[in-house]
């Protein structure tokens, strides 16, 4: 077993973990190693061909491997060092000197571990499987959760079905009605048990709109017909509560059957490293800084918390990367009060959940999601009781990430005033 | 002439195929799907029955409390997984305890070590997270859990390393009784893959046995299917107890079981549904949401996080007993019927005991050169860091990880198909590795597992199967439709 | 008189949007709560197009496709003729991003591009 060492690993080449590294360096910060568990760089953008990336990080619209390769040329004129085919197994964290140990394998070198001063975990997220849905029925060949249905597709150039019918209107599963389309498949409707849609409104204009191919809301697939290959489904319409109603069904017949019903950040590796948990998320609570509950160990990107659209992600993993490079220095600031972000009253979450004035940036970008389909309400911000910001909404969705943009200094004039408690920001919807 | 036929590569043909493999005979064990453990064997709890269950008495008692032994022998010998962590059967009411007072009584007649009556003091030191409403349990320390894959592939694979053929996807279509020049009775199977000519056959064909059986006898037996519903847990929730968690029926109806696996999921389980057609392995949304209502009565808090769901037939007998030895008017022909509940924990018994009659009626010697062990794939996921070392030393694909879920290696997967009886598709390396067997399905590792398995084999992934004859994954190119 | 109904794209909003049209010709544009709306709606309704992103078979690469993209929009109605049109374009690799894969695709004037590296 090797050891080494290094100032910052980063654990995952995708959108994050590039962004991260290529912020770091910008930082000054030499000492950089990313460990890919894939055959190369770019992660899962490598297979979203489709475009209508980069309209914020670059101002014009990219497909996945564009943004991609943009980001990895980057790291390439960076020199920033990375391992292909590498699987980290293991992390553990040593209070006494403050090092990360990050255990690691590929079938170059075997296994080995690296002492790092500061970890950033981007390792991205998974796709909620059939079991954990209770879709009743056989269990054929030809039931696909869409991403692997897409990999399918644009990286083997393989067909995983011809006659295609999709649960969930996630945006992966808009995006493969229309690839499977495109390709030569006949799709025949999108149910979504919701009586919204998880998608952006823009995929379902031109990837089912598009294509004259229903998007069924309030509807899920209560039974799954075929013993070997699939042959078909049953879809019927649910009620308020999300239970089917009887009388309702209607089978389709197809032998595909794409799963796009959530997806889930893979943070088995955090679990491990006893990083704390938000159950709502599934990511880890994070301060100002995106640095979890274990010093020196920063998230960004999908494994933090599900993002709709790849250009956050860059963004927030560059305040990760440079936040990791200030910790790295030593440029550690304790002092200040500290907030706690409460989210109620439809917001589900916020990334950070807590915010360290001293630490804290001239202005800071607080990400959340709703629960629920609201029209024209109002986004409430209080602190420790006053009024921070109120801003009127026409619509917001679920499948569409929120935001607000904290100011220091509104911020601290309240903070200071209250005394150095701790201190509450609340986020809610109001009409 | 072929000395035996078994029909079936089930957990009980395959046990009793590793016995016969013992003694200089010509073993050949025909299946109709395309790996062994593709029936009732692949979807049943996983139980290793400590044995107070079955009337003292009946072969379900006798083969239960001998399987259980070797049980814990063989997973040694055979190298697969199996764990002795208790049950119990716990009384979720006062009236309850009568009961579990006589399973007390019968255990003890079936002979079962170690069995006592925990008071509910005790039984929440043991498992804390077992429900308040628990009043008292029957504990048993002999009960334990086992990969019913791995047994089912080991006992096969021992066997066809000691020479026994196994012949898939051949089903057999009818048997005729015949009877030779110098008056011997024999048989002719035909199947889908030709006719075989055979001194005895071993009918342990699962749901389909009875259908063997009355073929050949005029002494009916009649085998009633019962669906058995499971939901799996993922492996965060495996910790919730360490025993396994029976209820005693009661008015409420049959019991539910919550346990961990060998492996460390926890799976709740099963429903108990008679059907009529014997390939009906779906789920239902009433069983699925009545596992979790009657799961949720054993323990404090059943945790959300299933992974997923499988439904698993039983083959029932009317008469309620194993249906076990040689058809009085079919001479040469050995029943091994009816196994349900506990036959699993009784396969290698049953083995055994069925191995014994073959060998009497055959006059057969034992082998010299007999294998007895057999090694299993090694895991990376489990093993020390010095045997991941070692294994990555031997080949480097060990150390190239496939399914991220259960840490499954390229070096596990080639292991899988290159050995005896090899996997074929990709719930046969499932089923032998674990790759796919965790919290994404098979969402990563399926379009990785497909081009290896096509590769080892030499054929196009279009090729590569699920399972079943018709399981194709892949149908066709791009663009081939435009 | 034709009414057209749509849902704007240009925000997470989703106005729906209702065009009048008499002749091919906008008469008027409602339901949308800004100009962007308008505009949206307008070429919409009068000369659809999209960015069609698809795959073409590859040569001697690390993997049997390539992704590629119409380098500009094309007319909606020429969506599938497009992909059509790229069932029997074979590259060869090495291909970069940019690599022009097939001129005037399908007639629409507009050249279709690689969207992946593989050396």
């Amino acid at each position: 077993m090797t050891d080494r060492k290094a100032d910052l690993i980063i654990i995952g080449g995708g959108p994050a973990g590039l962004a991260a590294a290529v912020s770091a360096r910008k930082e000054g910060l030499r000492d950089i190693l990313i460990l890919e568990r894939d055959t190369r760089l770019g992660g899962i953008l490598n297979q979203c061909i489709h475009n209508g990336f980069g309209l914020h990080t670059f101002k014009e619209e990219l497909t996945g491997p564009e943004y991609a390769a943009r980001f990895i040329r980057q790291a390439e004129e960076e020199k920033i060092p990375y391992m292909l085919d590498t699987m980290v197994i293991d992390i553990s964290f040593d209070p006494e000197t403050g090092l990360k140990k990050v255990t690691a394998m590929n079938p170059g070198e075997g296994i080995f571990t690296i002492d790092a001063k500061a970890v950033i975990l981007a390792m991205g997220c998974r796709e909620r499987p059939r079991g954990a849905l209770n879709i009743p029925g056989y269990r054929p060949a030809g039931i696909y959760s869409a991403g692997t249905a897409q990999y399918y597709v644009n990286i083997e150039g393989r067909m995983p079905g011809k006659k295609v019918v999709i649960l969930g209107s996630g945006d992966i599963g808009l995006i493969m009605a229309r690839r499977m389309t495109y390709e030569g498949a006949k799709v025949l409707c999108v149910a979504e048990l919701q009586p919204y849609s998880g998608g952006l409104k823009r995929n379902i204009v031109q990837c089912l709109d598009d294509f004259d191919i229903p998007l069924l809301l309030s509807h899920t697939v209560v039974d799954i017909k075929g013993k070997e290959r699939v042959e078909g489904v049953t879809i019927a319409e649910v009620d308020e509560n999300r239970k089917p109603i009887p009388g309702t069904e209607v089978f389709y017949e197809c032998d595909t059957l794409m799963l796009s019903c959530g997806l889930i950040p893979e943070n088995e590796l955090s679990n491990k490293l006893g990083v704390k948990m938000n159950p709502v998320t599934n990511g880890a609570f994070v301060n100002e800084s995106l640095e979890t509950s274990v010093p020196g160990v920063f998230a960004c990107g999908n494994v933090l918390h599900v993002h709709d659209l790849v250009d956050y992600v860059s963004g927030e993993a560059a305040t990760a990367g440079k936040n990791a490079a200030a910790y790295i220095r030593g440029e550690k600031n304790e002092e200040g009060a500290v907030i706690n972000i409460k989210t109620e009253n439809g917001v589900r979450y916020s990334v950070p959940s807590t915010v360290r004035t001293g630490n804290m940036p001239d202005t800071l970008t607080v990400r959340f999601r709703v629960g629920n389909e609201y029209r024209d309400t109002n986004l409430a911000v209080y602190l420790d009781g006053k009024q921070l910001m109120r801003l009127p909404k026409r619509v917001m969705a679920p499948g569409e990430m929120e935001q607000i943009i904290l100011v220091k200094s509104k911020v601290t004039d309240i903070v200071s005033e209250a005394g150095t408690a701790d201190h509450e920001l609340v986020i809610r919807v109001e009409d | 002439m072929i000395d035996v036929t078994i029909i079936g590569a089930g957990v009980i043909g395959s046990a009793i195929a590793r016995e016969l493999s013992r003694y200089d005979l010509d073993v050949l064990v025909l299946e109709k799907e395309s790996d062994v453990c593709e029936g009732t064997s692949k979807a049943n709890s996983g139980i290793v029955h400590s044995g107070y269950d079955a009337k003292p008495g009946t072969l379900k008692a006798r083969f239960n409390v001998e399987g259980n032994k070797l049980i814990h022998e063989l997973s040694k010998t055979l190298d697969f997984p199996f764990k002795e962590n208790g049950s119990l059967v716990l009384a979720l009411e006062e009236e309850g305890r009568k009961g579990i007072e006589e399973l007390l009584e019968r255990g003890k007649a079936n002979g079962v070590p170690g069995l006592r009556i925990l008071e509910k003091e005790e039984l929440l030191g043991l498992e804390p997270n077992v429900s308040e409403t628990a009043v008292c349990a029957l504990y048993a320390p002999t009960g334990g859990i086992v990969c019913p894959f791995n047994m089912t592939i080991a006992f096969a694979e021992n066997a066809a390393d000691n020479g026994v053929m196994f012949r898939f996807d051949t089903k057999v279509n009818s048997i005729g009784k015949k009877t030779s020049d110098n008056g011997e009775a024999y048989y002719v199977l035909d199947t889908t893959g030709g006719s075989f000519e055979t001194k005895t056959v071993i009918n342990a064909a699962g749901v389909y046995s009875d259908v063997f059986h009355n073929m050949v006898s005029e002494d009916k037996i009649h085998i009633n299917p019962r669906k058995g519903q499971y939901l799996l847990m993922d492996k965060a929730a495996g910790e919730l107890v360490k025993s396994t968690l029976f209820q005693l029926p009661s008015k409420l109806g049959k019991g539910v079981l919550v346990t961990p696996t060998v492996h460390g999921n926890l799976m709740v389980g099963p429903t108990a549904e008679g059907i009529e057609d014997p390939e009906d392995t779906s789920t239902t949304s009433e069983g699925l949401d009545l596992l979790a209502q009657k799961g949720a009565l054993s323990v404090k808090a059943l945790p959300r996080l299933t992974i997923t769901s499988f439904a698993g037939l039983r083959a029932h007998e009317d008469g309620g007993d194993f249906v076990i030895g040689e058809v009085k008017d079919s001479p040469g022909f050995i029943d091994a019927a009816g196994i349900e509940s506990p036959g699993l924990t009784a396969a290698p018994a049953i083995g055994a005991y069925v191995a014994g009659i073959v060998k009497d009626i055959l006059k057969a010697s034992e082998k010299k050169e007999f294998i007895s062990v057999r090694k299993g794939i090694p895991s990376m996921a489990l093993a020390t860091p010095e045997e991941r070392e070692a294994l990555i030393a031997s080949d480097p694909s060990y150390a190239h990880v496939i399914c991220r879920c259960e840490l499954v290696t390229e070096g596990e997967i080639k292991n899988a198909i290159n050995r005896t009886l090899g996997a074929r598709t990709v719930d046969g390396i499932k089923r032998r590795t674990r790759a796919g067997m965790g919290r994404c399905q098979t969402g990563f590792c399926l379009a990785r597992t497909i081009p290896l398995l096509a590769q080892a084999l030499g054929v196009d992934e279009e090729q590569i199967r699920k399972s079943g004859k018709g399981a194709y994954y892949i149908e066709g190119k791009i663009k081939d439709n435009l | 008189m034709e009414k057209r109904e749509l849902t704007c794209i240009r925000c997470p909003i989703g106005c729906h949007i209702t065009v009048e049209l008499e002749n091919g010709e906008v008469k008027s544009i409602t339901g949308n709560s800004c100009p962007r709306g308008e505009e949206y709606a307008a070429s919409e309704v009068t000369h659809p197009v999209r960015c069609v992103t698809s795959l073409v078979r590859l040569k001697g690469g690390s993997r049997p496709v390539v992704s590629v993209k119409t380098k500009g929009d094309v007319p909606k109605e020429k969506m599938m003729d497009v992909v059509k049109a790229l069932k029997d374009i074979e590259l060869t690799a090495p291909v970069h991003i940019g690599d022009i894969a097939a001129e005037n695709i399908a007639g629409t004037g507009v050249d279709v591009i690689v969207t992946s590296n593989d050396d």
